[in-house]
C-alpha cells in the first residue's frame, strides 16, 4: 500500500476563487492509501516546494498528487522536489484543476465536485505507479538546417560560430532566399543584397557549415540528440567541386527562352544558369525541363564551352545520410497565388503586379535593370496605386484569415523610393490600418506621407479594368470622404497574402513537428518556448513559424541557433523512461506494433522461450528500442494481445482513473 | 422601435454585422454606389448602430441591384447587400409602402423588356 | 441522355432564341430537354432574407419535381439558375429553411436539396466536354472574337453556385474556343449591367451596361454572347449605338457552330 501525500494549490486566486480548496483537500485526505492532504496558495513557490519536500520525509511518503495547473508548467518544478527529498520523481503525479477546471467553469459546487473526481483520478493513478530511471543517450554535435534564407543562414552562422558543425539544405541552387530578390530594406533602406551576401559569403567560408544546395530532405529518423537524415541531392549536371562559375556556359547556351524565377518570371534565362551574380554556391545548374541535350541528346554546348569539365549529363540524384543532433526547420513563405482575386485584373495585365514583383522592377539586377517600367509597354508609369491585404486578414476562404504582418512596411518602403526616385509619379496606397508596431517603424511610415506626399487613403480597391489604351481603371472607396474613387492608373501593385513554403506541410510529418491551420509551424510555447517546436531537437527559425520582417526574423534565428547550441553542448540526454515495453510472454508476434510505430523504436528478435512441458521453443517477439522510443502510445493501443504497455502511462493505471472518475457517485 | 427593427434586419438578413472590419471593399465595388445616399458600408455601420430608421426612409435601398458584387468580394463574408434587402423588406412589408405597384408597370413597358425584368423589380419592390 | 428542364418565363416569351437554340444543340449533342411539367416562375430574383419563405417555393417545387422524375434538372436563363441553385443550397443547408418550406409545400416526401442542378454551360463542359463538343463543330466560328459576358447572377455568390471561378471565369471563353472563335477577356465581364432596376432607373442602367459595352469593345471583341435575357436587353436597349456590338445568347452561337441554326 502506498502513502501518498496531496497537495492542492490555490494558484493565487487562479483555482481558489472558483475550486473551494478547502473542500477538494479535505475530501481527498479521506481516500485509500492518502496520509497527507493540505493546500497552500502557491505550490510552486519555494515555500510550497519545501511543504511537500518535508511531508515526504516526515510522512515517508511513497506517493504524490498534486493538485495544480497543468503538467506541462510545473510537472519537471514537483518531480525535482521530490527527487530532492528522495523520491523517485516519477511517483509524482498531477491533477489539472486550473486550465481543466477552474478555468472553464464558473460554479463553484461544480467546479469543486469535478476538482475532487480529478485528485481522485491522480491517486487512484499513483497508487499503481512504480519508480522509473531515465535512460540517458548521446548527442551527435552537428545541426542541420533546413532552408537557406535569411533565417537559415542566420542560425547556421550562429550555430557554427559556437564551434558545432552546420549542414544548411536549400532546395534552390543557391542560399539566399526571398531576401536575394529585395531591393532596398525597410525602416534603413540599406540594400537587401548588400547585407546579405556577405552573410552568404560567410557561410560559403565557415569551416563549420556544409550547404547541400538544390537538396532535399528525403526522410528523418530519430530524435533529440541522435537523428539521422536522408538528404536527397538533386542532379544539377554540373560537377560542384570543379565548376568555377565563370558563366560561359550560361552565356552560350542556346536555349534562351526559359522563364526566370529569380525575376519572378518577368524575364528569361538560360536552360544552364546561375541564379544570379553573387549565388552561394557559384555554381551552374541545367534545368532538365528545358536542357535540349537532356531532354533529346542533341546540343551538348555547355559542355563543349566548360573549360574546367565540369559539365556531367549522366549526373543522378544522390541520396546522403547523416546524423545530427538538432535540426533547425526555416522553410520561409512565399506569396499567395492570386487567383481568386482576379478583381484587380493580376491575370490580365502585365501592368498589375505583386509586391515582390515590384522589388524587381525596382533592382538593378531586375529585368529593368532598375528602372522602374511598365512590364507591358516598357514606358514609365506616372501613376501607381497599391493595394494593400490582397488576401490577408481574409476569413472569406479566398485568402488567409492573418495579417501578413510585412505589407504595410514595405508598401510604405515601395512609395517613398517610387516617389524619391520619380517625382513625377502620383503614388496611392490603399490601406484598411496601417499596422507599423516596429522600432523606427511608424516614423517611416510617416515620411513617406508628410516628406514624399504619398497619397495615404483610407479604404480598399474594389475593381481593376484593364483599358485599351494601357491605363488601368481602378475603382476604389475612400472612407473618410466618403466617395467612390475612379483613378486611371499605369500600374497597380498588389500586397499579397503570405503564405508558409509548401514544403512546410510534408517536412512538418517527417518531423512530427505540430502545424497550425495555415500550416505554421507551431512553438512549443507561444510566449515563453517561442523558438522551439513542441517535438524535442526540432526549432524554428523565421517565417516558417509566422509571418516575419528581416529583423525579427534574425533575432528569432539567433534564438534558434542559442537553443542549438545548447542542447548540442551537452554530452548525454536524460531521456523520457515512459516508454513502451513488450511482455514477451504474452507477444504473439503478429507485428501490429511495428507498423504503427512512428519512431521506428519496435524491432522483432527471435527468443528462445522455456516451454510448461519444459521443452524450448523459439518466439518471434518484439523488442523496444528505449532510447529511439518517444512513449506516444500507439503500439499498445494496436497490440492485440495487451503484451504491450507504456511505462508510467500502462493500460492498468489508465483504466484506474477512468474507474475513478466513474464510480464517483 | 428602433432596437426591433434592428434585431429584425440582423434575423432576416443572417448578417454578423460585427465581422466588419472597415476595409471599405464593399463600397469600392459597388455599382450602384453614386446613385445611393448611404452606401454599402454605411449599411453594415448605421445596422449595427440601429440607425434604422434612417436607413429605412433612404431611397438608397431602392438602388441596390443585388448583383453581389459586395458578397463576393467582402474579405470577411459581411454580406453587405442582405443588408440592404433587410432593410427593404421591413419598408415593404408594410401596408401600403409597396415601392412599385402594379398599375404603374404598364407605363414602364417596352416591347422588348424581358418577362424577367417585371417580376424581378415586382419581387424587389413590392410585396 | 434525358435531362429534366426549367425554361422560365422569359424563356417562353422574350427569350424564345435562347431556349430554341439550346434545344437544337442539345439534340445535335446527343442529349434531351425534357421541360417539367407545370413549372412556376421563379421570380427572377432569389430574397437574401431568410425569413422569406412563401416566394421561395415555385424554385423548390421545380427541383423536388425533378427529383421525383429521378433526373438532373437543367437551367438556361442566369437569373433561373441563380434563384434554382440558391434554393437548391438552401434546402440543404439551412435546416430552418427547409423546414419551413417543407411544412407549406406537405410534399409525400420532403425535400432536403437532393436534386442535381446543372445549367446547359456546366453540362456543355462537365456532361458533354468541350474538347467532344468541339469535335461535332461544322461551322466553326473562325476568325470571330467573342466577349463572354456572364454578368452578376451566373456566378455569384461563387461560394453557392460553384460553377466556376467568379473572379477569374472560363466556362464561355472555353466554349467560344471549342467553337472555333476566340475569347476576348475583358475585366467587366462580371460587372451587372444594371439589371431589374432598368424598370424604374434606365439611366442607371444604361450607365452600367454602357460600362460593360465599352470596356468590350475598346478589347477589341465583334460580338458578345450572355446567358441572361435581361443582360441582353440591357446592354442592346440601354447602351449607346455608336459602338454598340450585337449580344446573342450563347446557344444561338452553338447552334450556328453545331449547323443546326438552319
Amino acid at each position: 500500500m502506498q502513502r501518498i501525500g496531496v497537495f492542492v494549490c490555490w494558484c493565487g486566486s487562479n483555482i481558489a476563487a472558483t475550486v473551494d480548496v478547502n473542500a477538494v483537500s479535505e475530501a481527498l485526505g479521506h481516500e485509500p492509501g492518502v496520509v497527507y492532504s493540505i493546500n497552500y496558495q502557491y505550490m510552486c513557490s519555494e515555500a510550497g516546494q519545501n511543504l511537500i519536500k518535508d511531508a515526504i520525509k516526515e510522512q515517508h511518503l511513497t506517493g504524490v498528487v498534486i493538485c495544480s495547473c497543468s503538467p506541462r508548467m510545473h510537472e519537471n518544478t514537483f518531480r525535482k522536489a521530490a527527487a530532492s527529498a528522495g523520491l523517485n520523481p516519477y511517483m509524482v503525479e498531477i491533477a489539472n484543476i486550473r486550465e481543466q477546471c477552474s478555468w472553464i467553469h464558473k460554479d463553484m459546487a461544480t467546479a469543486t465536485e469535478k476538482a475532487i473526481i480529478l485528485g481522485r483520478a491522480a491517486i487512484a493513478k499513483v497508487q499503481l505507479n512504480t519508480p522509473l530511471i531515465a535512460g540517458q543517450s548521446p548527442v551527435t554535435k552537428r545541426a542541420l538546417v533546413i532552408g537557406g534564407g535569411i533565417a537559415g543562414i542566420q542560425t547556421a552562422l550562429d550555430i557554427a560560430d559556437a564551434g558545432f558543425e552546420v549542414d544548411i539544405v536549400e532546395k534552390q541552387p543557391t542560399i539566399g532566399g526571398k531576401m536575394t530578390q529585395l531591393d532596398k530594406t525597410f525602416p534603413t533602406l540599406d540594400c537587401a543584397a548588400c547585407i546579405l551576401t556577405p552573410k552568404m559569403v560567410d557561410c560559403a567560408q565557415n569551416e563549420n557549415i556544409n550547404i547541400f544546395s538544390y537538396s532535399e530532405v528525403e526522410e528523418v529518423k530519430g530524435f533529440v540528440g541522435n537523428f539521422s537524415v536522408k538528404i536527397k541531392r538533386k542532379a544539377r549536371y554540373v560537377d560542384e567541386n570543379k565548376c568555377t562559375g565563370c558563366g560561359l556556359c550560361t552565356e552560350k547556351c542556346p536555349q534562351k527562352k526559359v522563364p526566370n524565377e529569380f525575376n519572378l518570371g518577368m524575364d528569361n534565362r538560360r536552360a544552364i544558369y546561375i541564379p544570379f551574380a553573387q549565388a552561394v554556391p557559384k555554381v551552374a545548374t541545367i534545368d532538365p525541363d528545358y536542357c535540349n541535350m537532356l531532354k533529346n541528346g542533341k546540343c551538348g554546348v555547355c559542355a563543349k564551352v566548360c573549360t574546367a569539365g565540369a559539365i556531367d549529363y549522366k549526373q543522378k540524384d544522390e541520396i546522403v545520410e547523416r546524423e545530427y543532433g538538432a535540426i533547425v526547420v526555416a522553410t520561409g513563405y512565399n506569396p499567395i497565388k492570386l487567383d481568386n482575386f482576379d478583381e484587380y485584373a493580376y491575370s490580365q495585365s502585365k501592368d498589375v503586379v505583386t509586391s515582390l514583383e515590384f522589388e524587381r522592377l525596382t533592382n538593378a539586377a531586375g529585368p529593368t535593370n532598375g528602372t522602374l517600367l511598365r512590364p507591358s509597354d516598357g514606358k514609365h508609369p506616372h501613376t501607381i496605386v497599391f493595394v494593400q491585404c490582397v488576401g490577408s486578414r481574409d476569413t472569406s476562404g479566398c485568402g488567409k484569415p492573418y495579417c501578413s504582418k510585412i505589407c504595410c512596411m514595405y508598401t510604405a518602403k515601395h512609395a517613398m523610393l517610387t516617389r524619391e526616385k520619380y517625382p513625377d509619379t502620383d503614388v496611392y496606397v490603399f490601406y484598411i490600418d496601417v499596422r507599423t508596431p516596429g522600432k523606427n517603424f511608424d516614423e517611416f511610415y510617416r515620411r513617406a506621407v508628410e516628406e514624399y506626399g504619398v497619397h495615404y487613403i483610407k479604404g480598399m480597391v474594389g475593381k481593376v479594368t484593364p483599358r485599351a489604351d494601357g491605363k488601368l481603371s481602378v475603382q476604389a472607396s475612400d472612407l473618410i470622404s466618403n466617395e467612390q474613387l475612379h483613378i486611371d492608373a499605369d500600374m497597380v501593385v498588389l500586397a499579397a497574402a503570405i503564405e508558409p513554403d509548401k514544403s512546410a506541410r510534408p517536412l512538418a510529418t517527417m518531423l512530427t513537428a505540430s502545424m497550425d491551420t495555415n500550416d505554421f509551424f507551431t512553438e512549443a510555447h507561444p510566449k515563453l518556448r517561442p523558438v522551439e517546436s513542441p517535438t524535442a531537437g526540432i526549432f524554428l527559425s523565421g517565417a516558417c513559424q509566422g509571418p516575419k520582417d528581416i529583423p525579427e526574423t534574425v533575432s528569432q534565428a539567433g534564438a534558434a541557433a542559442a537553443k542549438v547550441i545548447g542542447l548540442l553542448a551537452k554530452d548525454k540526454l536524460t531521456g523520457n523512461p515512459c516508454v513502451a515495453h513488450s511482455d514477451e510472454m504474452m507477444c504473439n508476434g503478429c507485428s501490429s506494433c511495428e507498423k504503427v510505430c512512428p519512431y521506428g523504436a519496435i524491432s522483432y528478435v527471435n527468443k528462445e522461450f522455456r516451454m510448461p512441458d519444459r521443452t524450448t521453443a523459439i518466439r518471434r517477439v518484439a523488442s523496444v528500442n528505449e532510447a529511439v522510443c518517444q512513449g506516444c502510445g500507439a503500439c499498445t493501443v494496436a497490440c492485440p494481445s495487451g503484451a504491450m504497455d507504456l511505462k508510467g502511462f500502462s493500460n492498468s493505471q489508465i483504466m484506474a482513473e477512468v474507474d475513478a472518475i466513474c464510480n464517483m457517485k | 422601435m428602433s432596437k426591433n427593427d434592428k434585431e429584425q434586419v440582423l434575423r432576416s438578413s443572417g448578417v454578423n454585422v460585427l465581422k466588419c472590419m472597415r476595409c471599405g471593399k464593399c463600397s469600392a465595388t459597388c455599382p450602384s454606389y453614386d446613385e445611393m445616399e448611404y452606401h454599402p458600408h454605411e449599411f453594415v455601420y448605421m445596422v449595427e448602430k440601429g440607425e434604422i430608421d434612417k436607413l429605412a426612409a433612404s431611397p438608397s435601398i431602392y438602388k441596390c441591384l443585388s448583383c453581389y458584387a459586395c458578397v463576393e468580394r467582402c474579405p470577411r463574408g459581411v454580406e453587405p447587400a442582405k443588408l440592404v434587402e433587410a432593410v427593404r423588406l421591413l419598408v415593404i412589408r408594410q401596408q401600403g409602402q409597396n415601392h412599385l405597384k402594379a398599375d404603374d408597370i404598364p407605363d414602364l413597358l417596352d416591347e422588348d423588356l424581358p418577362q424577367q425584368a417585371i417580376v424581378t423589380a415586382l419581387r424587389k419592390y413590392s410585396k | 441522355m434525358v435531362f429534366s428542364y426549367y425554361p422560365g418565363c422569359t424563356l417562353k416569351n422574350k427569350a424564345q432564341d435562347l431556349d430554341r437554340y439550346a434545344r437544337r444543340s442539345a439534340e445535335a449533342l446527343g442529349f434531351i430537354l425534357e421541360e417539367l411539367p407545370e413549372w412556376q416562375c421563379c421570380g427572377g430574383a432569389y430574397s437574401m432574407a431568410q425569413d422569406e419563405i412563401a416566394s421561395k417555393l415555385a424554385a423548390v417545387r421545380a427541383l423536388n419535381a425533378a427529383k421525383e422524375q429521378g433526373r438532373t434538372l437543367v437551367t438556361l436563363c442566369s437569373a433561373c439558375h441563380n434563384v434554382l441553385k440558391q434554393a437548391n443550397h438552401d434546402m440543404k443547408e439551412n435546416e430552418e429553411f427547409s423546414q419551413k418550406a417543407n411544412n407549406y409545400m406537405q410534399l409525400p416526401e420532403p425535400y432536403l436539396g437532393e436534386t442535381k442542378l446543372l445549367h446547359y454551360l456546366e453540362v456543355l463542359r462537365d456532361v458533354v466536354g468541350f474538347d467532344e463538343l468541339a469535335k461535332k463543330v461544322k461551322n466553326p466560328l473562325t476568325g470571330k472574337r467573342i466577349g463572354a459576358y456572364y454578368g452578376c447572377l451566373l456566378l455569384r455568390p461563387g461560394k453557392i453556385l460553384q460553377m466556376d471561378n467568379p473572379e477569374n471565369p472560363k466556362i464561355m471563353e472555353d466554349l467560344i474556343r471549342a467553337l472555333g472563335a476566340e475569347p476576348v477577356i475583358y475585366a467587366n465581364r462580371n460587372e451587372c449591367c444594371g439589371g431589374y432596376v432598368t424598370m424604374e432607373d434606365p439611366a442607371l442602367a444604361r450607365k452600367k451596361s454602357s460600362a460593360v459595352m465599352e470596356n468590350a469593345a475598346e478589347m477589341q471583341a465583334d460580338l458578345l454572347v450572355t446567358a441572361c435575357p435581361l443582360c441582353q436587353y440591357n446592354l442592346t436597349k440601354n447602351t449607346p449605338e455608336a459602338g454598340r456590338l450585337p449580344v446573342l445568347y450563347f446557344t444561338e452561337l452553338l447552334a450556328e457552330a453545331l449547323g443546326v441554326k438552319d
